[in-house]
């Protein structure tokens, strides 16, 4: 047996877990969130959403069914750290390429695994999220102080780590077993017009795109810095306002352009999208103790009383009182009564805080997608 | 929505007696939906013939019925009730399909009830082959090609369009007989005529075979605003091929991507729907092509099952409950998780561990069956198990399902592995022949493949060779390398000096790893308490996570536990120096510091110990929970209404043995440890738990010793001067001979401490004494053999009493139908006696009052008697719960279980106000079900091993008409018209006289064998002479398949006429014909024949009968 290298991971609050080094060593820095998912870590792991964090998987087998070129929601691992109980060095599925700790490896990823995961989870949920500091050094005590000095999500904008550097267009469909990603054709001149969509890319999953490509829109995705006007300049039929990671707070130009383009242009927001755009709206937006991080949060549609499975990934929500007068409520989420989705009193305007482009997690929502096509037709 | 207010009463149907495929998971579902319902406001009317069952406690439902589950009976009471709907889901498949019985034969419509959870349409569309296939394909999801072939030219054509494999199955032919798989067009031929041939219709089912891919189940719920959640999912260990029932299951499923779980998740939606499940649970199964992902769907079962008893255990979320409130309107979101307290149930649960399912065979009661795993289940129990890995679960589920599995034991004995010469540890272990036998149990499905698994792993064959003989996963066969890899690492500290420390080093990484300390010690030469000791004193030990439906994302207020073995944590001190402060390991057991005690369950359900000890368990519960003591459930099987974490105040799932039972103690510092009412499990740890200091409640592990250790046992009868049958106990196979000479054959042979009568028999002579000796049973000074005089032709009597160490309380006087010598499990019995003397049933009473006086039973105690001559033999004397325990609560109205639990807390029988035995001025029987429909080519006669899984009870207001209920509530419909078949042994032919005539009277034909016929003749009974088998033709066999025989009464000789008659008696089995291997079970049918044929079958709840007052008796 190969002896594996020992690895420690540090709490703010001075708790320190001890394991072995699972992916790349070294250290790392970031607020450790916990996601319940069963399946989806290779989506989890390219989620730009979790720039910024560390994430501990709550399932103890991660890494059972490896990782391929396909099950990819950027073109990188954006997560900070990554916190397992067992690490599978023995995938078995048709699609695999590579094991975890490959993949890990080769994308840089510290990764801390033989841990307590469980009572990791557990501390989290008493105490909420926190930064900590994942080492393959042994200096306990530094590795403390680097984690309790480390500066938080507060306030920071991130999205300018993850944001694409210029526009581009988009071409992939959906994903099947027979033919995987469908590839979309590109607008031809004449009968067949597409809608014309400019993507927002706050940090965007690819499956937005590709479920936007689905429902017959052209995309074009570009920087979090895009100004109103040169967005107004494409002549687009809609806006797209993408997930991403952090705090809404930080990216102020973002809701400063978002402003600009409400009552003008049919929009249509996810996550940190559904937050910028909250902000734009005149809302608040508040830190959650542990955040939503997981495929199993129900979320009631107010309008049908019908419930969904969700997709969530998010530490920051919206206050629906600081919306009064401007937007409604239209879903909620009936674990803790936080907002899920809003929709304006008066234009063609919707969010959602939760993930309809699932990837990972259940398809209940995708309906969305086809709703942002009704506003804008 | 809210709760529909429009129905007031409701019908549940459960799923009688336990059989192979059908088991206590309906008593569970059963049990949680009446509780439901009544916590909801609504009358719940309940059926089942099941007395074993804790739904059919008078006080789950309104009105209880005991009564057989057949159409004509449920009709009589839905006239009686008037329910407004009818819930059929919760009942397995026999509710389900009386359920569309009732509906087809226009029952449901005539008195205005409605189906409630699944409608007629939705079971028809999910049931019926065709129609389904339609469905699936209307909304895109692939089937196994399949079609049913009454010719071979419709075989050809419909193979046209499929690929080889193809399954051939005839149609109607039971236990699968003349079902084939053909791998090319020659074979395809051959096998469809040889399958066309052997179905009575002749038709054959074409069936595309989908070996080697992998197996998928989904638990689905839907309610009526049509929101569906994904309860859990599971993945087989087994591939494709292997009855689910029959299979390794693991959940969550392991192996799938994202993508491929939300493709199976999105059409399981979709399959609900199209089904048109209204609300409740379903259970879809999928094959998944490992190769290319490709999905197919093989069915769906439009109610709750096996799979959802155990995903239920294995997430938290009870899904029989939730689905009986989805049945009378509420929705998803408008019922609460009861887990969580804050959130609602319209989620999917989220696990943080691993669920291993194992299923417990009991191929040992049925030498002769094939024992080969397929499509048809053979399975008689299963276990469930929890831990952090799978590696962890796998190793919990060996030890949870006492086979003496404690880990991955060799199959292979030292001669296969090292061949006949080679000296013993040598390292050349790769014999061809120990190579041939791994492959080829590798290759044959069957139950230990698991440990060969181990043994290929051994003997270096490949994972990839592994994989190509098993189509196991190689994700599983990995996870198992692992643990044999580290097995090598473990036995290679044998040699080492510091054996302590370094062995100290490596139990960490053991024991998450899921090794038993019994293991580790087989493998390093030690005791297992030498290895628990080192473990302890270096703080290996293990932590109780809990089962919270969500992964810690919410608090958990429901104490359901699971033993883990973890990596601790460290919390900077004050001064910030990390490395100074000692580990914590996290564990949220989170004991309360009331009065407690801990009630041990009974393990897998199998033959001999079965769901009968699961309602003692729970009935203890209950009664500790009354008192105000805290009850603390152990046990590992997941169909039971024990392990529902709604049972006892806290749950701990986690296998029976000593290691885990000390683990929880020691957890909890319980009051005390109550083991009597689990049956053998728990008794075996009587002794070694004592040892450790834990206090055993009840009657004490020395009373139980004096009346199983036969020495003992034989000195306190003399004692009391109560008479048994001559005996001795044999140590060796000498003493067996010279005990038999003296006390003269027939003998009664078995081994001591068993449970079900494993491997007891009657032996005639000497020859087969040392048949017996030789093969079946080694005596040795530690495992001696009992020998007990048999006596032949006596009568039967088992009782069930209660103590409080002083006084003593009858629960039950119940004659046996069948004589002396079939075990007592296998007959069916009489509650009270229907043909002894007053004076017999009073000196039973006065010898059972002595007994439990002088072994001052605290709790329950069990005695069997044998009636011969005018005297009383004592036969068997068990200081515990019995199997009979739960049908004399019922019988009599007295819930016996519940009554020991306060005795053993300290209540005497007095302040309980049970001073005098209940003696019902009505009948109750018994009768036990067996499984041989499941193993072809095994004989269906009956001896001293136990071999039924279940029973079922009749109650009527005559012995006739109980046993009459009896019997049909059991499938063997009674005729009242027809033609008997009559041959007896000459012994009996007198007997034969009057039951014979009786049966003339009611206007049957007999028809006899030669011998029998002469005699009928000689005697003025008319009857009509059959040829036996093998006499010429036509003969008694293809009467019966003809249909012209509509009973039969063959009691057969010693072992040689056993041979001739066998192919009666499964051919009577496989036709469905009723007979009697008895004189006493032949008369007993002509009393049920009367009745049958004077009255009709009234039926009545329990309430109602217990009420009707009883002949009271000191």
């Amino acid at each position: 047996m190969v002896k594996k290298k020992k690895a420690f991971l540090a709490l703010a609050d001075g708790t320190v877990f001890e394991g072995v080094s699972v992916g790349a060593q070294g250290e790392a820095v970031g607020e450790v969130v916990f996601n319940t998912s069963l399946t989806g870590y290779e989506e989890i792991l390219t989620d730009p959403s979790y720039k910024g964090q560390m994430v501990v998987m709550t399932y103890p087998h991660i890494g059972n069914y490896g990782t391929n070129d396909e099950d990819i929601e950027s073109k990188r691992p954006w997560v900070e750290g990554f916190i397992v109980k067992e690490a599978c060095p023995y995938p078995s599925n048709w699609r695999c390429k590579e094991t975890i700790g490959e993949y890990l490896k080769r994308a840089d990823v510290v990764a801390i695994g033989d841990i307590d995961t469980r009572a990791l989870t557990c501390h989290i949920r008493s105490e909420g999220a926190m930064m900590g500091v994942i080492s393959t050094s042994v200096d306990l005590d530094r590795l403390v102080e680097k984690a309790r000095s480390a500066h938080g999500l507060v306030g920071f904008d991130l999205v300018k780590e993850v944001t694409c550097e210029k526009p581009y267009k988009w071409n992939e469909g959906l994903w099947t077993i027979e033919h995987g990603y469908a590839e979309t054709a590109p607008v031809t001149s004449g009968e067949e017009k597409k809608l014309r969509v400019i993507a927002y890319d706050y940090g965007i999953k690819f499956n937005i795109l590709r479920n936007l490509s689905n429902v017959g829109c052209d995309v074009t995705v570009v920087p979090a810095s895009t100004s109103a006007e040169d967005v107004l300049e494409m002549k687009p039929d809609g806006v797209f306002l993408s997930n991403g990671p952090g705090d809404p707070e930080g990216v102020d130009y973002a809701v400063k352009n978002v402003k600009k383009l409400i009552g003008v242009l049919p929009i249509f927001g996810i996550c940190l999208g559904h937050q910028i755009l909250s902000l734009a709206l005149g809302g608040r937006t508040f830190k959650l103790k542990f955040g939503h991080h997981g495929g199993n949060h129900p979320v009631k549609d107010l309008k049908s009383g019908k419930v969904e499975i969700t997709v969530q990934n998010h530490g920051f929500a919206v206050d629906i009182d600081s919306l009064e007068g401007v937007a409604e409520l239209t879903h909620l989420n009936l674990n803790d009564r936080t907002v899920e989705g809003i929709r304006h009193k008066e234009f063609p305007v919707f969010s959602v805080q939760y993930h309809p482009e699932a990837s990972p997690g259940p398809r209940d929502s995708v309906y969305l997608f086809k709703k942002f096509v009704e506003i804008m037709e | 929505m809210p709760k529909r207010d429009d129905i007031k009463k409701i019908l549940i149907i459960g799923s009688g007696p336990i059989v192979i495929g059908q088991a206590c998971e309906f008593d569970y579902s059963g049990t949680q939906a009446c509780k439901a319902l009544k916590e909801e406001g609504y009358q719940v009317v309940l059926v089942n013939s099941n007395p074993a069952t804790i739904m059919t406690d008078p006080v789950l439902a309104d009105s209880t019925y005991i009564e057989p589950l057949v159409p004509e009976i449920l009709e009589s009471i839905i006239k009686r009730e008037s329910p407004d709907a009818l819930l059929p889901t919760i009942g397995g498949q026999t509710a389900l399909n009386l359920a569309v019985r009732l509906e087809e034969n226009g029952v449901l419509e005539r008195y205005g009830v409605e189906m409630i959870g699944a409608r007629y349409h939705a079971i028809k569309k999910a049931e019926d082959r065709e129609m389904f296939k339609d469905a699936m394909k209307k909304i895109g999801l692939l089937v196994p090609h399949s079609g049913y072939a009454r010719s071979f030219q419709d075989a050809a054509r419909i193979s046209e369009t499929m690929d080889f494999p193809i399954i051939i199955r005839p149609s109607f032919t039971l236990g699968g007989t003349g079902g084939s798989i053909a791998y090319n067009k020659e074979e395809f031929e051959e096998y469809v005529r040889i399958g066309l041939d052997s179905s009575p219709y002749s038709e054959v089912l074409l069936e595309q075979s989908l070996i080697g891919w992998k197996e998928f189940e989904l638990e689905v719920m839907r309610d009526t605003k049509d929101n569906v959640v994904i309860i859990c999912s599971i993945e087989n260990l087994d591939p494709m091929g292997i009855h689910t029932g029959d299979s390794i299951t693991v959940a969550p499923a392991q192996t799938l991507t994202d993508k491929e779980y939300q493709i199976m998740r999105d059409a399981a939606i979709a399959i609900i729907r199209e089904i048109g499940v209204d609300t409740g649970g379903s259970n879809i199964q999928f094959a998944l092509n490992p190769d290319d992902g490709r999905m197919m769907i093989i069915e769906m079962n439009p109610r709750v099952s096996r799979s959802s008893a155990l995903a239920s255990k294995a997430t938290g979320f009870p899904i029989a409950k939730i689905a009986a409130k989805l049945a009378v309107g509420y929705t998803l979101d408008e019922i609460p998780n009861d887990i969580t307290k804050e959130t609602p149930a319209s989620f999917e649960p989220t696990i943080d561990y691993v669920v291993v399912k194992m299923p417990r065979f009991t191929f040992e009661k049925f030498p002769s069956a094939n024992h080969v795993l397929t499509t048809q289940m053979k399975s008689v129990g299963e276990v469930m198990t929890i831990g952090r890995t799978f590696k962890e679960s796998l190793h919990k589920a060996f030890r949870s399902l006492e086979i003496e599995s404690y880990g991955f034991e060799s199959k292979l004995s030292d001669t296969d592995v090292y061949g006949p010469d080679k000296d013993n540890g040598s390292e050349d272990i790769s014999n061809e022949g120990a190579l041939n036998i791994v492959r080829e149990k590798l290759r044959t499905p069957n139950w230990e493949r698991t440990w060969y698994i181990g043994d290929a792993l051994r003997l270096g064959i490949s994972i990839d060779e592994i994989y190509e003989l098993t189509y196991i996963d190689r994700w599983f066969i990995n996870n198992i390398m692992e643990i044999i890899e580290f097995e090598n690492i473990i036995r290679l500290k044998d040699s080492h000096e510091n054996r302590d420390e370094v062995l100290s080093g490596l139990l960490k990484r053991a024991k998450k790893l899921g090794f038993s300390d019994k293991r580790i010690a087989l493998l390093c030469g030690m005791k297992e308490d030498e290895i628990r000791e080192i473990r302890k004193n270096m703080g290996v030990v293990p932590v109780f996570k809990r089962v919270d439906t969500c992964a810690a994302e919410f608090e958990a207020f429901t104490p359901y536990l699971y033993s883990t073995y973890e990596s601790p944590f460290y919390r900077a001190g004050k001064s910030g120096n990390t490395s100074e402060t000692d580990g914590i390991l996290e564990c949220e057991a989170a004991p309360t510091d009331r009065k407690k005690v801990i009630i041990l369950g009974s393990g897998p359900n199998r033959i001999g110990q079965g769901i009968e000890f699961d309602y003692c368990c729970v009935h203890a519960s209950f009664a500790l929970k009354e008192e105000g003591v805290e009850s603390i459930m152990v046990n590992c099987n997941p169909e039971t209404v024990s392990t529902d974490y709604d049972t006892s105040d806290r749950l701990y799932f986690e296998p029976l043995t000593l290691e885990e039972v000390l683990n929880i103690v020691e957890k909890e510092e319980p009051f005390g440890v109550i083991l009597q009412f689990g049956g053998q499990t728990p008794l075996k740890l009587a002794v070694p738990l004592e040892r450790y200091g834990v206090k055993i409640l009840g009657t004490s592990p020395d009373s139980i010793d004096r009346a199983e250790d036969r020495e003992r046992f034989d000195r306190l009868l003399e004692k009391l001067a109560l008479k048994r049958p001559e005996s001795g106990m044999a140590r060796s196979f000498e003493e067996a001979e010279k005990i038999s000479d003296r006390i003269g054959y027939p003998v009664m042979v078995r081994p001591s401490y068993v449970l079900g009568g494993r491997a007891m028999e009657i032996v005639h002579d000497r020859e087969t004494l040392v048949k017996y000796m030789k093969h079946a049973v080694k005596a040795s000074p530690e495992h001696p053999v009992l020998i007990d005089k048999f006596i032949e032709g006596a009568i039967e009597i088992d009782v069930d009493a209660i103590s409080d160490g002083k006084d003593v309380v009858i629960g039950g006087v119940m004659e046996h139908i069948e004589e002396a010598g079939i075990h007592s499990g296998d007959s069916a019995c009489s509650l009270p006696p229907y043909s002894i003397k007053t004076d017999l049933v009073e000196e039973i009473s006065k010898q059972t009052k002595a007994i439990a006086r002088e072994l001052s039973v605290k709790g329950l105690i069990n005695i069997q008697f044998a009636i011969s001559g005018g005297e009383v033999y004592i036969l068997e004397v068990n200081p515990r719960a019995s199997r009979t325990i739960p049908f004399v609560s019922k019988a009599i109205g007295l819930p016996l279980a519940k009554l020991a639990t306060r005795v053993m807390l300290g209540k005497t029988l007095k302040e309980l106000g049970i001073v005098k035995e209940v003696i019902p001025s009505y009948v109750a029987v018994k009768e036990a079900v067996f499984p041989f429909i499941k193993f072809p080519g095994v004989d269906t006669l009956l001896g001293p091993e136990m071999k039924s899984t279940g029973e079922v009870m009749g109650i009527g207001v005559s012995f006739g008409k109980a046993f009459a209920k009896s019997q049909i509530a059991a499938g063997n419909v009674l005729p009242v018209k027809g033609r008997v078949f009559i041959s007896v042994r000459d012994e009996d032919k007198k007997a034969i006289l009057d039951i014979a005539r009786k049966f003339c009277r009611f206007g049957f034909e007999i028809v006899a064998t030669k011998g029998t016929a002469r005699f009928l003749e000689d005697n003025m009974i008319a009857s009509e002479f059959v040829n036996k088998v093998g006499e010429g033709r036509p003969d008694i066999v293809d009467r019966i398949k003809n249909g012209e025989i509509a009973m039969i009464i063959n009691t057969p000789l010693g072992p040689q006429s056993h041979k001739a008659s066998y192919s009666i008696r499964r051919t009577a089995l496989v036709y469905n014909v009723p007979y009697f291997t008895t004189i006493a079970g032949a008369r007993a049918a002509t009393y049920a024949t009367a009745s049958l044929i004077e009255e009709d079958l009234d039926v009545k709840p329990l309430q109602e009968y217990h009420k009707m007052g009883s002949g009271l008796h000191s």
